[in-house]
């Protein structure tokens, strides 16, 4: 079967200077692909280049089964299959959870009113809000309003899910709260790629680990890597983390 | 210097003076709504535009703010008709008003689109939703939201400006009052009860407007913010 995600040399900039330079990597579906490495490694521009959100300059990218980036890819169509939550949140604050959830299935896919309810009591139950559906994101926590954009995005019923550093802005609490919504998805079998700094998440989350440096994939492996790493700068990466 | 105020007239003028204050109102509600739609569309098109919209709402809203309305209403009123086009003046002057309060309503909102932060296009454009629902859905409500004090104030001045209506024969509350003072020599009441009258009509748009607030922007209403 096809991997959802193929990078095939992919390079990418930004005007001189070069973020990506060759990545080649397969996500087969139903894995859970996490990114490691510095800031300025490349790993979120990488994981922007999954949905469109960069443009890559050189080398292939396949997302479902579609070739991405030759002039002519629907992006609407891309999205709808891959979701993407942001360390940032990015929830709607005009509208309630219910409203934020809903908003894409209704008006992006046409389902009705009364099937929007039931598809936005569903999603938000699974990330545990179900009793939130009529608060706005400002009288929500930031754990729960990362597990609403996570709801959000399901509410799509994307194939694949990208996770941008999410929870980078929340203290270890509340990250708690978010990492283990996100390991059950990974349990229900998504598909995922996640960047993230929670290297003991990374761990026992992953099928398949990457560590990316000076916009590379240095090294990769299973979630032993981190404890054995073959090159000197994964080495150091390790050791600073702990 | 023996001056003895005087307000006895007022009930002989009464009904001149009702219908200057509907023909204000009515002026002044009309002129919103098309004013404001065309302001929205204005930015949308200078912000998300090709260049030639672009170019075009820029003359548009630079062309309107840096002339008077006085003469926005002459041209159209006194200089079309040069032209045969002749319009009536209550035509004239809520298309002057609308075109005028539209340029203004432009860049308040303007404002507000680009005070939205950048994650918020993103995150609607990442749920599949299409250029132009974004805008409607994700951005357009949180601009209004944003600005909404600026285009109160702006709608204000606007039902102020139609005093200058009378200049093209428009019979508004400001034309009235100029009568009623030509007729009986009371300028003083009349202008000051004129005055009165404009509090009491900027007040109600004020408080309409507010209502107006209450049900566009639940959010606000449901965390207690006084508007």
């Amino acid at each position: 079967m096809d991997p959802m995600v193929r990078f095939q040399d992919v390079h990418k900039s930004f005007g001189a200077v070069e973020v990506l330079k060759g990545i080649t990597l397969d996500v087969p579906r139903g894995d859970v692909v996490v990114l490691v490495g510095r800031s300025g490694s490349g790993k979120s521009t990488a994981l922007r280049c999954i949905n469109g959100l960069e443009t890559v300059n050189g080398g292939e990218l396949h997302v479902c089964g579609e070739k991405l980036h030759d002039g002519k890819t629907d992006l609407r169509k891309l999205r709808q299959e891959v979701g993407i939550v942001f360390q940032s949140y990015n929830l709607f604050p005009h509208l309630t959870v219910e409203q934020n959830v809903t908003l894409a299935p209704r008006k992006v896919m046409k389902v009705g009113a009364k099937e929007a309810k039931e598809l936005a009591a569903h999603v938000l139950a699974q990330v545990g809000l179900s009793e939130k559906a009529q608060s706005y994101p400002e009288q929500l926590s930031g754990g729960q309003q990362q597990r609403v954009a996570i709801a959000r995005s399901l509410a799509m019923k994307p194939k694949l899910m990208l996770f941008d550093e999410v929870t980078s802005a929340l203290d270890p609490e509340l990250t708690g709260e978010v990492l283990r919504v996100i390991e059950r998805l990974a349990q229900d079998g998504m598909t995922m790629v996640l960047v993230t700094h929670e290297m003991g998440f990374a761990r026992g989350v992953a099928d398949q680990i990457v560590f990316m440096h000076h916009g590379k994939v240095w090294e990769r492996g299973g979630a032993e890597m981190l404890r054995a790493p073959q090159t000197p700068e994964l080495q150091q990466f390790v050791a600073t983390d702990l | 210097m023996g001056y003895e105020f005087d307000f006895s007239f007022l009930s002989e003028y009464a009904p001149d003076l009702w219908r200057g204050v509907w023909l204000t109102l009515w002026m002044t509600v009309v002129s919103i709504v098309p004013g404001f739609v065309l302001g929205t569309l204005c930015a949308i098109g200078r912000i998300y535009g090709s260049p030639p919209v672009r170019r075009v709402a820029t003359i548009y809203v630079e062309a309107i703010r840096n002339t008077p309305l006085v003469i926005q209403v002459f041209w159209l009123f006194f200089g079309l008709a040069v032209l045969g086009a002749r319009l009536d003046a209550f035509t004239a002057a809520v298309i002057a008003l609308s075109i005028n309060v539209g340029a203004y309503t432009a860049e308040i909102m303007r404002a507000g689109f680009e005070s939205i932060p950048r994650g918020q296009r993103e995150a609607a454009s990442c749920l599949a939703l299409s250029g132009p629902q974004r805008v409607l859905y994700v951005e357009l409500p949180q601009a209004v939201e944003r600005v909404y004090p600026a285009l109160v104030s702006q709608f204000i001045l606007m039902m102020l400006a139609t005093s200058i209506m009378s200049q093209i024969s428009a019979e508004e509350l400001t034309g009235v009052a100029y009568q009623i003072q030509s007729f009986t020599f009371r300028g003083f009441e009349a202008y000051l009860v004129t005055a009165g009258i404009y509090l009491v009509l900027v007040t109600m748009l004020r408080l309409t407007l507010h209502g107006v607030a209450l049900a566009a922007f639940p959010r606000r209403r449901r965390l207690g913010t006084p508007l």
